[in-house]
């Protein structure tokens, strides 16, 4: 971007700030990480990561034909990806994830037709851009993201709905994590887990339609997978894991936007950057720790007292 | 419509690579690993950028990145099986740095370079390929078809049983890197047909169109790699006749056609027939001599 950098960093920020754009830039990506937090977090533990992805693919060409069209991108976004997590929710064989009845055989199905999905949706949306006729720019900032256009009133859009969704996944939040971590036991214990799944993976669709209008189509994976893999593998126990997660991500995009505004590379680029390079610290992190760990108690107890 | 150069360039190229995409997509959705394809389709567009961010032609980069990241997720995951997670974090950081290649391709090389690149490489132009080009795609297409051919039978053996297959003494773990290797080599030689995005479709939507029709394995990599070709050719046609459609659209659109028409077909016919006929053999079978509902 633009800007002079200082070593006085509050100056930077104060610098930042007095534009308008960068300012709508941090509340949306604040407003999208948290949320990211918690619904990835869930994503991770029911492994349906290439659903997210597939979701977050679709809503490309969501924007673009609310372009084709002349309407807000941020409907586009919202409309297809629904209408995409009641495509892979509806289609034989792919209940979304972990929903208990899926074997060997059902997983191949499923990921053959999640694949499809996908990829006939990104040709649709690329159809709409060539129909269009501004094919380059659009093309671009759709898939990889334009943090530095959200307007105000986006904003506000962001914010309602990001509400709703935190406050839908607390209601179900309990349910929800007994139906991943045990989907038999949960549904012999009398609780709807399909319900619970196709639930999931609208709040999982809305999700993917708020951070995608900031990261583009393509990087949405950098806030949902990335913090939220690495705060598992930081601490097992739940409530601490979503919040770690939220912290992460939010931590993520700050910086991210901080050092994109100082440099001459896309905000996309940083943004995975910073969010892999806290993935790979925490793994490194806990490899070092399970070597010390298993090591010291291994010593040989002492002899007793002579 | 053969008359035109580049048509001649266009059929040639495609058929070779709806081939070597339709055999190895099938492996693909048989051992559950779209999702590994999938990143490593997005890593093809990093490598394209890169190569022609460092000025090399942008094959090198493509083949060489690719396939190197192809292996290093097999080492990542256990017995060359990369995992959920794994994939995803992988992938969202390699996106990232293809981002990072095309501003720098952009910006650096404005006088040289194009701003079209990225969504070339995104979205593919068949309708762009010289004679050595095409020579070359067809080239490696075939060496891929051939090898997943001539590693098809221990292959199958070691995804449908993987213990079962090292304790015969079949090497799982280095068919496995192999594996991963020949999908990196498929996604890269893809990327100049139908663009790195939408590659994943004309890997995934035939093979599982295949597992519909057919259990039998070997029937199905044919039946596969035939409607992969079918859809390529289909789909060339389509956009040569209707000229607004763009060929990767229009190829896709088949591919996806006739997976859904499958799927509402076998749907069908599985009402029709008895839930028996179409089990499917690569789960286990029913136990004979007792009964229904003993089990």
């Amino acid at each position: 971007m633009s800007g002079s950098f200082s070593w006085n960093l509050l100056a930077d920020l104060k610098d930042m700030w007095s534009l308008a754009f960068m300012v709508n830039a941090f509340r949306a990506g604040t407003i999208a990480a948290v949320l990211a937090g918690p619904v990835g977090w869930f994503m991770v533990i029911r492994r349906q990561n290439f659903a997210g992805h597939t979701l977050a693919v679709v809503g490309f060409p969501g924007a673009a034909g609310a372009i084709w069209a002349g309407v807000s991108i941020a409907y586009g976004y919202f409309a297809f990806c629904l209408l995409g997590a009641l495509a892979i929710a509806i289609l034989p064989g792919s209940g979304g994830g972990s929903d208990g009845s899926a074997g060997r055989g059902d997983d191949a199905d499923a990921s053959a037709i999640t694949g499809t999905v996908q990829a006939f949706v990104l040709a649709t949306g690329m159809a709409f851009l060539a129909w269009y006729g501004g094919f380059l720019d659009s093309a671009t900032s759709l898939l990889f993201g334009s943090f530095l256009g959200i307007t105000t009133s986006q904003v506000t859009v962001l914010a309602a709905v990001a509400v709703m969704s935190v406050a839908g996944l607390g209601l179900i939040g309990r349910a929800l994590l007994f139906a991943s971590i045990d989907p038999y036991v949960a549904r012999a214990r009398g609780l709807p887990t399909r319900w619970l799944g196709f639930g999931f993976l609208v709040l999982l669709a809305v999700t993917v339609a708020e951070v995608g209008q900031i990261t583009g189509a393509l990087l949405v994976f950098a806030l949902l997978v990335l913090p939220a893999a690495t705060a598992q593998r930081l601490t097992a126990r739940p409530g601490l894991g979503v919040a770690v997660s939220v912290v992460l991500a939010v931590v993520t995009v700050w910086t991210a936007l901080f050092v994109g505004y100082y440099s001459p590379y896309p905000i996309g680029f940083w943004l995975t950057s910073v969010a892999f390079a806290g993935y790979v610290a925490a793994h490194a992190g806990g490899h070092v720790r399970d070597r010390l760990a298993t090591r010291t108690p291994r010593r040989p107890a002492p002899a007793v007292a002579r | 419509m053969f008359s035109h150069v580049f048509m001649q360039h266009a059929f040639l190229a495609g058929t070779a690579v709806g081939l070597a995409a339709g055999l190895v997509g099938y492996f693909l959705v048989l051992r559950a690993q779209v999702f590994t394809a999938d990143a490593l389709s997005h890593v093809a567009f990093t490598g394209a950028l890169a190569g022609l961010a460092m000025g090399l032609d942008a094959r090198v980069g493509l083949f060489a990145v690719t396939i190197l990241v192809a292996l290093g997720m097999g080492a990542l995951g256990r017995r060359a099986r990369p995992g959920d997670v794994v994939v995803g974090g992988v992938f969202a950081w390699i996106l990232g740095l293809g981002v990072f290649f095309l501003t720098l391709y952009t910006t650096k090389r404005s006088g040289s370079g194009d701003g079209a690149a990225g969504v070339r490489v995104l979205f593919g132009s068949i309708y762009g390929l010289s004679a050595t080009d095409t020579a070359v795609a067809v080239g490696v297409a075939m060496t891929i078809a051939v090898a997943v051919v001539g590693i098809a039978r221990p292959l199958l053996f070691a995804t449908l049983d993987e213990h079962v297959a090292a304790a015969r003494g079949v090497p799982v773990r280095v068919l496995g890197y192999g594996f991963l290797a020949l999908t990196g080599a498929t996604a890269a030689e893809s990327t100049q047909v139908v663009g790195a995005l939408l590659i994943l479709g004309l890997l995934a939507a035939p093979a599982g169109a295949a597992r519909r029709v057919t259990t039998r394995p070997l029937a199905g990599l044919a039946v596969s790699a035939a409607i992969a070709v079918g859809s390529v050719w289909i789909g060339l046609t389509v956009s040569y006749l209707v000229p607004k459609t763009p060929p990767s659209f229009a190829i896709l659109s088949t591919a996806t056609a006739t997976y859904l028409m499958v799927i509402a077909g076998s749907s069908l016919w599985a009402g029709r027939r008895h839930e028996s006929d179409r089990r499917d053999p690569l789960q286990p079978g029913p136990i004979h001599g007792v009964p229904e509902t003993a089990r």
